[in-house]
């Protein structure tokens, strides 16, 4: 960590707009220009942009496609996409669209960022997520998201979750597989990303414990 | 607990509709049901399956047609207007009497509408939406857990009668994400002698076909299957009470309206007003039975819907008009808050005044 740039990748549903916005929140309390940029185009749900006032409310720069939120289901890049990587003094997360579809956008950017050489590049995983429920899946996605960006991930993110069945046990029983996964690739864990109501319990026990004050979603801002 | 996985509803149908044997997928792109098909394009490769992006939605449900006729399992998914577009080939199936699940992750509409969530496609969907006499056993999940359970029971019960299951959900069933537990049981697919498999120079080769052009046969062909559908009214209706017991309200709803309706009778209850929940499962066959016992205890039934009262007319029928059926709505995309709801319900309660 403590790169400018961070990119925020994984499959879809993993959790990377959670961890994208809890992310940045974290990094404006030590750097004043700190931005977070939408560059999902594969889905027109769940976006970053669900988090407006929370990132308005902490002077955090969202940079995010004119549509989005706006049901107009096209995949668009925001106009602004390049103060990513012109305005160095601009702290940037970047949420990544799912899969390597999503990922497909990096090929704007990669030049620049690979360059600058001042980023860290990480993958999201959940076990409980069936496409990347055994270390062999979730290898496999990993690879098709790294030839799609054509970059090389940095670090891991162990997100893995039940929603809201989520207790310590889901976390500390998922433990194993995100070392497995960095074992084989040889990819530190950077962050263990956990609900914030039970990361009192996993202190210590979990490395870069990370804890996560949910965003509302469009469903649950619906019901 | 390492048993349950975390699914969006739309992957949850794809992987029960994988456990229930289904082995061919044939559809065309649209929001909100994407994520179907792009589980299927992951998954179908891997066991030597079929996945299949047809050039049209026309073209899918007419693939569909080709591989229920060899009398495997087989399914669609769209969303509305999508769904529209298979009328015909839905149609046709049910002429050739052949089984099959197609799944309609609802948007608004009419026409293009939108991508948010909307329940105005129960006409099509229990009316059988495409020309001619005919039914679908229309499913309606209220969970992911159920998304995955009522597909295998599509594929299930399809077979059983010779018939389309239809899964009616929503965007928000497909779009959100809770725990399933995968491990349920599937029952075999039963013979199909009737499958054009080939013959083998060993029997009468099998005819699988819509077209019946005298109209004694074709009359007696619609007959049959009226015989059949009646059978399914009988057996397989399905539908949830909740607090009915002692209800003097009654709300009827379905799908992500029913989620909505449970949240407004536990608000409401705790305030002492009486009112329960029923929640049809199968659209069609509609299950009268709660509706007819509900009209004999409660003063007022609140159809909760998200259309502009299309279930509402079933529920109408079902309780004889013998109490009157009112209607809390939200279209264009939009979800009956528990607080409307609960507003409904207290006037209802109140003798059909607002307070």
């Amino acid at each position: 960590m403590g790169k400018r740039v961070t990119m925020i990748l994984g499959h879809y549903g993993s959790g990377k707009t959670n961890i994208a916005v809890n992310l940045a929140l974290a990094l404006r309390k030590t750097h004043d220009r700190v931005a977070i940029a939408d560059l999902d185009i594969v889905n027109p749900y769940f976006r970053t942009k669900d988090s407006l006032e929370v990132i308005k409310a902490a002077d955090i720069r969202l940079i995010v496609s004119d549509y989005a939120n706006t049901n107009l289901d096209i995949p668009a890049l925001p106009q602004d996409m390049y103060a990513v990587t012109d305005d160095k003094g601009l702290t940037c997360v970047l949420d990544i669209g799912g899969d390597d579809r999503g990922a497909l956008v990096l090929g704007r950017l990669r030049p620049a960022l690979v360059e600058e050489n001042d980023y860290e590049m990480l993958l999201v995983i959940n076990r409980y997520r069936p496409l990347t429920a055994t270390v062999e899946l979730t290898l496999e996605v990993m690879a098709e998201i790294e030839a799609a960006a054509n970059m090389r991930f940095t670090g891991i993110v162990n997100n893995s979750n039940l929603g809201a069945e989520t207790t310590a046990e889901t976390v500390l029983d998922s433990l194993e597989y995100a070392a497995e996964v960095s074992r084989r690739t040889g990819l530190p864990i950077v962050m263990t990303t956990v609900r914030d109501d039970i990361a009192k319990e996993l202190e210590g026990k979990a490395e870069g414990l990370f804890p996560l004050t949910l965003q509302k979603n469009f469903i649950e801002s619906k019901i | 607990m390492a048993d349950k996985v975390l699914m969006k509803g739309n992957e949850a149908i794809a992987e029960a509709a994988i456990k229930a044997g289904c082995r061919h997928y044939f559809g065309y792109p649209i929001t909100p049901q994407t994520e179907v098909a792009a589980y299927m394009a992951k998954r179908m490769p891997k066991i030597g399956g079929t996945f299949l992006q047809a050039e049209s939605e026309i073209a899918a449900i007419n693939m569909v047609y080709g591989v229920a006729s060899a009398g495997l399992r087989v399914m669609t998914s769209s969303s509305s207007p999508g769904i529209s577009f298979k009328g015909e080939g839905i149609s046709y199936l049910a002429g050739a009497d052949l089984p099959a699940l197609v799944v309609n992750v609802q948007r608004g509409g009419p026409g293009l509408g939108g991508i948010q969530p909307s329940q105005s496609d129960y006409f099509q969907a229990t009316r059988g939406g495409g020309h001619g006499d005919y039914h679908m056993i229309v499913l309606a999940p209220s969970s992911v857990q159920e998304m995955a359970e009522l597909t295998v029971k599509g594929f299930e019960l399809a077979d059983k009668y010779r018939m389309t299951s239809m899964i009616l959900a929503d965007g928000t069933m497909g779009q959100m994400m809770e725990p399933v537990a995968l491990d349920f049981d599937v029952a075999p697919a039963p013979e199909k002698p009737w499958a054009t498999t080939g013959t083998n120079l060993t029997r009468k080769h099998n005819i699988v076909n819509s077209l019946s052009l005298v109209p004694e046969q074709l009359e007696r062909l619609n007959m049959e299957r009226f015989e059949r559908y009646a059978l399914v009214k009988e057996n397989e209706t399905m539908y949830e009470e909740y607090m009915m017991d002692d209800a003097e309200i009654a709300i009827a709803a379905f799908g992500i309206a029913a989620r909505v309706s449970k949240n407004a009778v536990k608000e409401a209850r705790k305030m002492g007003i009486k009112v329960g929940l029923i929640r049809p499962i199968t659209l069609w066959p509609f299950p009268d039975a709660p509706f007819k016992k509900a009209a004999t205890h409660v003063k007022e039934i609140i159809s909760v819907e998200l259309s502009m009262g299309q279930m509402i007319e079933d529920v109408r029928l079902a309780s004889e008009c013998k109490v009157p059926v009112t209607l809390c709505n939200r279209v264009g995309g939009m979800i009956p808050s528990p607080e409307q709801v609960l507003e409904a319900v207290k006037k209802a309660n109140n003798g059909g005044k607002q307070e």
